[in-house]
Order: C-alpha cells, then sequence, then structure tokens
C-alpha cells in the first residue's frame, strides 16, 4: 500500500514524493523485471542461434538424422567420402563421463557423508575452502594436467603406448565433478531433519548405522540430484578432454585407449570449418544434440530435488 | 561407572570407527590432488617465473619471452563482461528473491537460471558465434567474447545475490515497509546495503569464472598471437580481437613446437595462480562477513 491511498486524519499537508522519482521508481522495477525474464531469453536465444546455424543442413534432403546419431564414421573432410556420424563421439563421451563418475560418485559422497556426519565444525569448515578451491581450477589448467603430468604418470605406471586415453580424461574429470557432488550432496544430508538422527541415536545405533540405514535413504533424491549434476558436469566439459583424451574418432576398446568426445570434437575442428559450410553446420548440430543433453541431465536433477522438498 | 562392551557393541564400534575412516580418506583424496598438482606446476614454472614473465611479450614465434599481451587481454574481457553480467545478474536475483511470487512463471525462471548454468561451455561458444559474430555483426572482437562470457557467468552472480538477499532477516523488510516505504525504496535503503557483501563476493566469483573460461573466447574473439609492446596498458581497441590468458596456455600446451620447457607451466601458474587468489579473496570476504554479522 503506498502512503497516498493509506487513510490518515492530516490530508492537507502531508508531503508528496516528486513525480520523478515515482516515474523512476516504475522505470526501475521494470528493468528489475526485464533482468528476471532474461534468463529465459539468454536460454532461449542459445537454443535458437545454435539451432539457426544447424537448420540448412537438418532439413535437406540428403542429410539422415540417423546416420547423423547412429554412423561411426566421422570423415567431415574426406575428398569423396564425407560422414558426418556422431556414434563414435557419443561412445566417447559416456566412456569417459562413465569412468569419471565410477571415480567421482564414491568419493564424491564419501566425502559429502565425511563432511555432514563425521568431522569437527573446524574441519568442515576448512575442507570446504579447498572443495571450492578445487572446483574454481580452470578446465585449461586440468586440461594442461592431464597432458603433461597425468599422461606421464599413466605411461609409466600402466606401460601404455600414449598417456593421453580415457583413463586420463576420466580421472581429470573426475577430480572436476567431485566439488558438485560433494557440496550438492552435503545440502541433501543436511536437509534431513535432525528428528531422524536424535531418533536413530537413541536407539542405540552407531553414526555409521545411523548413515546407512536412515540418512542416506532419507536423503537418496538430494544424493541423486548431486550425481545427476555431476554427470552434467562432466559431459559439457569440454577444454578438459580436448587435451587429456587424445584425438582419435573410434570407439574405444578399453580405457588405455584414446577417444574423441562431443564436446572436443566441435572444440577441435570450429576452428578449421569454413563458415556456412556443411561441416561447420554439423558441427552446430553437435551443439544443439550437447546442449538437449545437458537441458535434460538439469531439468531431471531439479525435478528430483523438488521431490524431496515437497514432502 | 562404565558397563562391560558386549561383543555386539565391539563389532558395532569397530565398523563405526572403520566407516569413518573411510570417509575422512575419501574427504583426504579431495585434498591431495589440489595440493600435489599447484605444488608441482610451480617446481616446474619455477625458472620462469618472475615480473619479467608477467610484463614481457612472447619472443621467438613464442618460444620465449612472457605473458603481457595475453593478460591484459584476460583483464579486459573479464572486465567488460563484469561491467555486462554484473548489473543484469544483480536486478535478476533481486526478481527472483523480491518480486517473484511462487508462480510456474517464476519457476521457469529459476529453472532457466539452472540450465544456463549447466550449458557446456562450448555450446555457449557455439552461440557467442552464431549471435555475436555473425547476427549481431561484432565480427571476432573483445566485444563479441566479453558479451559471451558475460551471458555464461551470468548464473554464478545470481546464484550468490539470491543467497545474500535471503540471508536479510524478512523483519527487516517489514520494519520498513511498515513506516510507508515502497519495494523499491526499502530494497535500496534496507535490503542492498545489508547484503552488498554477499553480491561482492558473487562479483568476485565472476571475475574468477570468467578468467578462467577458454572455449568461449577462443571461437568469439581471442587468438592465438598479436602484437604488442611490452608492458603497454591499452592495447586493444573494443573491436580488435585480444589474446587471453587461458587461450594462450592451451595454444603453447598444444600448438607451438620447441617451447622453452618451464614458459607452459608457467603460463598455467600465473592462470591457475590468479584464478585461486581472486576466490581465496571472495572466501575471506564472506568469513569476516560471517563474524561481523549481528543477525
Amino acid at each position: 500500500m503506498s502512503p497516498e491511498d493509506a487513510p490518515g486524519p492530516a490530508p492537507v499537508s502531508r508531503p508528496q514524493r516528486p513525480r520523478w522519482a515515482i516515474l523512476g521508481e516504475r522505470a526501475i522495477e521494470a528493468l528489475i523485471r526485464l533482468s528476471g525474464v532474461s534468463a529465459i531469453l539468454f536460454v532461449a536465444a542459445i537454443f535458437f542461434f545454435v539451432l539457426r546455424e544447424a537448420a540448412p543442413v537438418v532439413f535437406r534432403e540428403d542429410f539422415s538424422l540417423g546416420q547423423f546419431l547412429f554412423s561411426t564414421e566421422w570423415y567431415p573432410t574426406s575428398a569423396n567420402n564425407v560422414r558426418y556420424g556422431t556414434l563414435a563421439l557419443t561412445v566417447g563421451t559416456l566412456s569417459v563421463t562413465a569412468l569419471a563418475m565410477a571415480l567421482a560418485v564414491p568419493f564424491g559422497l564419501g566425502a559429502a557423508i565425511y563432511l555432514s556426519e563425521f568431522c569437527a565444525p573446524r574441519v568442515r569448515e576448512t575442507l570446504k575452502v579447498v572443495i571450492e578451491l578445487l572446483s574454481a581450477i580452470p578446465s585449461v589448467v586440468w586440461g594442461f594436467v592431464g597432458l603433461t603430468v597425468m599422461s606421464k604418470l599413466i605411461v609409466k605406471l600402466t606401460g601404455a603406448p600414449v598417456g593421453v586415453n580415457v583413463l586420463n580424461g576420466g580421472i581429470i574429470l573426475a577430480l572436476m565433478s567431485v566439488p558438485v557432488i560433494v557440496s550438492i550432496g552435503e545440502d541433501a544430508l543436511k536437509a534431513v531433519p535432525d528428528s531422524y538422527r536424535e531418533a536413530g541415536l537413541a536407539l542405540g545405533a552407531t553414526r555409521w548405522q545411523l548413515v546407512y540405514r536412515v540418512l542416506v535413504p532419507a536423503a537418496r533424491n538430494g544424493l541423486l540430484a548431486a550425481v545427476l549434476l555431476g554427470v552434467g558436469r562432466a559431459v559439457g566439459e569440454t577444454m578438459a578432454v580436448l587435451m587429456a583424451t587424445g584425438h582419435a574418432v573410434h570407439i574405444p576398446a578399453g580405457i588405455l585407449d584414446s577417444v574423441r568426445t562431443l564436446t572436443a570434437n566441435i572444440a577441435a575442428e570450429l576452428g578449421e570449418a569454413p563458415a556456412g559450410s556443411d561441416h561447420y553446420r554439423v558441427l552446430f548440430l553437435t551443439g544443439t544434440l550437447l546442449f538437449l543433453i545437458t537441458f535434460a541431465v538439469n531439468l531431471t536433477a531439479d525435478f528430483v530435488v523438488r521431490g524431496i522438498r515437497r514432502k | 561407572m562404565r558397563f562391560a562392551r558386549t561383543p555386539h557393541i565391539a563389532r558395532k564400534e569397530r565398523a563405526e570407527a572403520a566407516a569413518k575412516a573411510v570417509f575422512a580418506l575419501m574427504a583426504a583424496a579431495m585434498v591431495v590432488p589440489l595440493v600435489l598438482i599447484v605444488g608441482y606446476l610451480v617446481y616446474l614454472a619455477w625458472p620462469s617465473l618472475g615480473w619479467e614473465f608477467l610484463v614481457d611479450v612472447p619472443r621467438r614465434g613464442m618460444t620465449d619471452g612472457g605473458i603481457w599481451p595475453a593478460f591484459v587481454g584476460t583483464l579486459y574481457l573479464v572486465g567488460i563482461s563484469l561491467v555486462v553480467s554484473a548489473p543484469i545478474g544483480v536486478l535478476a536475483a533481486v526478481y527472483l528473491n523480491e518480486y517473484a511470487k511462487d508462480n510456474w512463471f517464476n519457476r521457469m525462471v529459476h529453472l532457466a537460471v539452472i540450465n544456463l548454468a549447466g550449458v557446456p561451455s562450448i555450446v555457449h561458444a557455439l552461440f557467442g558465434l552464431g549471435a555475436f559474430v555473425y547476427a549481431a555483426h561484432l565480427g571476432y572482437s573483445i566485444l563479441s567474447a566479453a558479451l559471451t562470457l558475460a551471458i555464461m557467468t551470468l548464473p554464478v552472480i545470481i546464484a550468490s545475490t539470491r543467497e545474500a538477499l535471503a540471508s536479510v532477516p524478512m523483519a527487516f523488510r517489514e520494519a520498513c515497509w511498515n513506516v510507508g516505504a515502497t519495494r523499491w525504496q526499502t530494497i535500496r535503503a534496507v535490503v542492498l546495503p545489508n547484503s552488498i557483501s554477499g553480491i561482492l563476493t558473487g562479483v568476485i566469483l565472476q571475475v574468477s569464472r570468467a578468467a578462467g573460461e577458454t572455449a568461449p573466447v577462443m571461437f568469439t574473439g581471442a587468438v592465438f598471437f598479436k602484437s604488442v609492446e611490452r608492458g603497454e596498458l591499452f592495447p586493444y581497441g573494443l573491436h580488435e580481437q585480444c589474446m587471453a590468458l587461458s587461450m594462450h596456455l592451451y595454444t603453447l600446451a598444444t600448438q607451438v613446437p620447441n617451447v622453452k620447457e618451464s614458459l607452459p607451466y608457467a603460463t598455467a601458474v600465473v592462470l591457475l595462480g590468479s584464478v585461486l587468489l581472486v576466490n581465496a579473496a571472495a572466501i575471506a570476504l564472506r568469513v569476516w562477513l560471517r563474524g561481523r554479522k549481528k543477525w
């Protein structure tokens, strides 16, 4: 309610706000609303502009979406046998992400449980700072570490011919997605009401029994969301996998095989594809595919989290 | 007085100790790589590190010399992206926290912010290329790259500003409304002053995030090499291309043959050091703030 229409005993001498102040306030509120809506506009614009560059090739008769998704033949610059099949790249993304998650999920959730249930407040604060710093390391630095330190280490320990491979990318991606899993996972455990813990302790349960009998089942949606966001981070990561996984467009035979992921493929080839060429448009189509994948993963994670809040 | 432990309880306690040790190890497994990586990079970078490395330009076909053009280029990109994304991000957070009612539309806004944070950086690069470089005719330029970075880092500012605004107690606003202030007057006089340090933290985090990004600037405005005077402060125009520290590291590590061995390591250390320093500043600000809060 504004002061002007509030009932009061002194109707005459009430100071009025100047006209410009009222108009200025309206303008600022309009600006605030516009900024709020801008998030939707930006997401829509990203989808629109990426798809717009891809569209001419999608709606052409000789282009088959089935071949794009399910063929392993990726020969974008071949002279007489041009093929745009991304299956090998998709498998590359999946294999690196799967390995990263196999490492990051147990460690991330274990660390989240330690942070929220076992450790002293002072240790917790320190560890949270470390996690924050870990998540701040730029992906190009991670990629550089993979390319130099990690690849030498892998060659020495496993005897693989090249050190940039699925294992290398998986370890780097695991280190990159652990902070996401820990911080979201810890939030999920924190959200379990203390009365659950008190009830368990009153029955004589140890902390460990409490964790696996009460807390993990109660927080499972939040923990699942943490894992999903970690997956989203790993799938979308570009520079680190570009530098750490090698450049072989094929379906990997094992974890010591080099691969290329969807993201790394765009980064590696976009610079050489002439603007407007088929190759260039197919790379944008790959971008659309990536956008849709991460969109679906993030949306699912949000719905899963919303599920616990409703309860 | 203490009762003797039954075998059952002894087993329970052993399981407890084992579980605690395993979880502690898992947590420690995060600290070790951070320390090892930073330590090892600094060790290998040591021969090149120094003031001279920072202010000198790349020499002998980028195999020697310093990183000045890339360093200044990153400052340009980060500065411009900050000027664009800070006001939009803060206002968007004000909308979400102070104006938005809980209806389907605002849930969409919320989802959009989450998705904006989840879009892969290479897709942001494609967007910047399609939208700013071509559709808006900005060409490959600092402006295109900085705008791409600004949109990419928007969720960072929105998230921490929202948190800061939400931590201002509702009673503060109610008191202000009760003396007749409008919604905006309340925000300006009560909500923003009480959350300014939290907002500043978000802005600092945006800087660190923008400085480290590579893919989005690589295809929209950052170049391989640009000739710049040693120590020159304003070498770039807005419509020119520039070098960027993150891309420079990628170039040195993968594209340039026969680089002096410590050079890419030193570049990595400068990039990593700046980002971690900026982040540490944000953390310190937050800790200091928590100590000062009176509610």
